[in-house]
């Protein structure tokens, strides 16, 4: 039997992967948007968890809510990449130095 | 099956009409040839004067609740909303003009205003996990690509990449609270929340964990440190204009998503996150005073101020009392106008081809414009915190609040730190009055509305220090209820 801590286990396993993506990532922008997305995957597991065991359909309302966010948000990562690497011509995490002090 | 009953749209009806404007003016925008783009402008202005008069039209002193209990109409709201008007209504007037000289004045640049503006007033009418989100999410994305609006600046790209990123993990932390909180509670909406906190023993350890990952959220979005990283590069590589915006109003909505999450929500815990929130503050009123004694850029100075009066407003939250809440949220309206004329000041010193960036461009200001040179003295002094200026005031009262919960070492710290603050404020005063301008001592020029917005906006913080007690008064009202 599948129980709920399991799920909360699953969810935050996810979730420090996603933060360990975005902190130990010193290569390239796009992993750092997947991971972006991975941190929202591992909320929505949460919420689709505690909902269906509350017996409560608010949860998996706000997942479609997040799930419809996240791609508006990787529109504009996305677009903003385009117009570093127009400038830049990298996408390297480690040159993006410029601002600084 | 029950019938199905239309919700009241009466409280949102300003919420309403702007999201009409916002389609009208992305409409017409496109159908105007460049030359016409005033029109756009003027739309914009027009669309948040009638927001914010059909927002006075609503019942002032009533709690309305619509939506399901997912939207909330209370005095807090109303009044915060009428100053994000303002405030947002004095930041695209003074960007117009910058925006002219620098060939990047487009529909979208008000567009994407127009839809900031919207996510903070539902930021603000929240009262359900699921509308603090939404609100949040629509200010937060229309702020990621303003910054970005100057596409062939590669500054301004790598500001915005900084930003989305680190927003990104911010709402992530938030989401994440959120989460822990209804499986706790079992329900998204702040009001069912806090009584179940209040019913039930608040030591449950998923509850604590929910709120610890609320408040780190809330530190990214308010850029307190630890998680002021972003602060101070969005601050530099956004262009001039947008940086106005994103410091002035935006923080006013961030100070009612403070209040909706831990105080409306989870005043229960209080115990449990006053101690974050201090060692956020102290660390915020530290890092923020002391670095920008090191700044040169002007921007960026300005954007460690910003995380010192972050710092400053946190204390009067973490007090938990009334009187710290009306404190914060004198401070939280205060700090919006008073910087909002502070980058006002900084793009009056720019013009066609030259951005006033350094702290040095001030120099020599008295004798190009002595009116101007006396403005700056205003906010430059509200901003250190001189009597009779109103960020006296505003620091005052915080510090009264905390001094009343009895954490005297936080006041002394605080007043200390800025005193230290005061050094880098004052200088530009200094560089203005009694040095030389470098190379450049041509006057001053600025279109008329400009001139009279920034120098009424200049004398409205000399005007609400010497009356402070008109605008405290508000807020305890609208605390109060």
């Amino acid at each position: 039997m599948i129980s709920l801590s399991h799920f909360l286990v699953l969810g935050a396993i996810l979730f420090c992967l996603s933060v360990a993506g975005i902190f130990l990532n010193r290569k390239n922008v796009i992993i750092l948007l997947m991971s972006i997305e991975l941190m929202l995957l591992a909320v929505n597991m949460n919420f689709v968890a505690f909902s269906h065991f509350h017996g409560d359909i608010a949860g998996q309302i706000f997942v479609f809510f997040i799930l419809t966010v996240a791609a508006a948000e990787a529109a504009i990562g996305l677009a903003i990449l385009i117009t570093l690497f127009r400038n830049r011509r990298t996408i390297n995490v480690g040159e993006l130095d410029n601002l600084s002090g | 099956m029950t019938d199905f009953i239309a919700p009241n749209f009466q409280p949102a009806i300003a919420e309403i009409f702007l999201l009409i404007m916002c389609c009208v003016v992305l409409l017409v925008d496109v159908y105007l040839p460049p030359e016409k783009r005033g029109i756009t402008y003027i739309l914009t202005q027009l669309s948040l004067l009638i927001g914010a008069f059909l927002t006075l039209s609503l019942p002032m002193n009533e709690t309305v609740l619509t939506f399901d209990g997912s939207y909330i109409n209370d005095p807090m709201a109303l009044v915060l909303k009428l100053f994000i008007y303002l405030v947002s209504f004095f930041a695209f007037l003074y960007a117009r003009q910058y925006l002219v000289d620098r060939g990047i004045y487009r529909g979208e640049y008000y567009v994407l205003g127009l839809f900031a503006v919207l996510g903070m007033l539902v930021m603000v009418s929240a009262h359900s996990y699921l509308t603090i989100y939404l609100g949040l999410e629509l200010l937060s994305l229309s702020l990621y690509a303003m910054v970005a609006f100057n596409r062939d600046s590669s500054t301004s790209a790598e500001a915005a990449m900084k930003y989305f990123v680190l927003g990104a993990i911010a709402s992530g932390m938030l989401l994440y609270g959120m989460s822990m909180i209804y499986g706790a509670t079992g329900s998204l909406d702040i009001g069912e929340v806090a009584s179940y906190i209040a019913a039930n023993d608040s030591d449950s350890i998923v509850l604590k964990f929910g709120v610890v990952f609320l408040v780190v959220g809330i530190a990214f979005k308010l850029g307190a440190v630890p998680f002021h990283m972003w602060i101070p590069d969005v601050y530099e590589g956004a262009p001039t204009a947008v940086t106005l915006f994103i410091a002035s109003a935006p923080k006013i909505a961030a100070f009612a998503m403070l209040m909706r999450l831990l105080v409306d929500s989870a005043e229960g815990l209080h115990v449990h996150w006053q101690d974050m929130l201090i060692l956020l503050a102290v660390l915020s009123i530290i890092i923020g005073n002391l670095v920008a004694i090191a700044q040169t850029n002007i921007k960026r100075m300005l954007g460690y101020s910003t995380i010192a009066h972050v710092g400053f407003l946190l204390l009067g939250v973490l007090a938990g009392t009334d009187e710290g809440y009306v404190a914060s949220m004198f401070y939280a309206i205060v700090y919006a106008i008073t910087t909002a004329a502070g980058f006002g000041l900084v793009i009056l010193l720019s013009r066609a081809g030259y951005d006033a960036e350094n702290i040095s461009d001030f120099k020599g200001l008295n004798k190009r414009s002595s009116w101007f040179a006396f403005m700056v003295m205003i906010v430059m002094m509200s901003m250190a915190g001189v009597p009779p200026f109103i960020g006296f005031w505003a620091k005052l009262q915080v510090l009264q609040a905390v001094v009343n919960i009895e954490l005297v070492w936080l006041a002394v710290l605080a007043v200390l730190l800025s005193v230290v603050g005061a050094f880098y404020y004052l200088r530009i005063i200094k560089f203005a009055y009694f040095d030389d301008a470098d190379e450049d001592a041509s006057e001053i020029t600025a279109p008329a509305d400009m001139k009279i917005a920034l120098s009424f906006n200049a004398l409205l913080i000399l005007a609400l220090g010497i009356y402070p007690s008109s605008l405290m008064a508000l807020c305890v009202a609208a605390i109060a209820a």
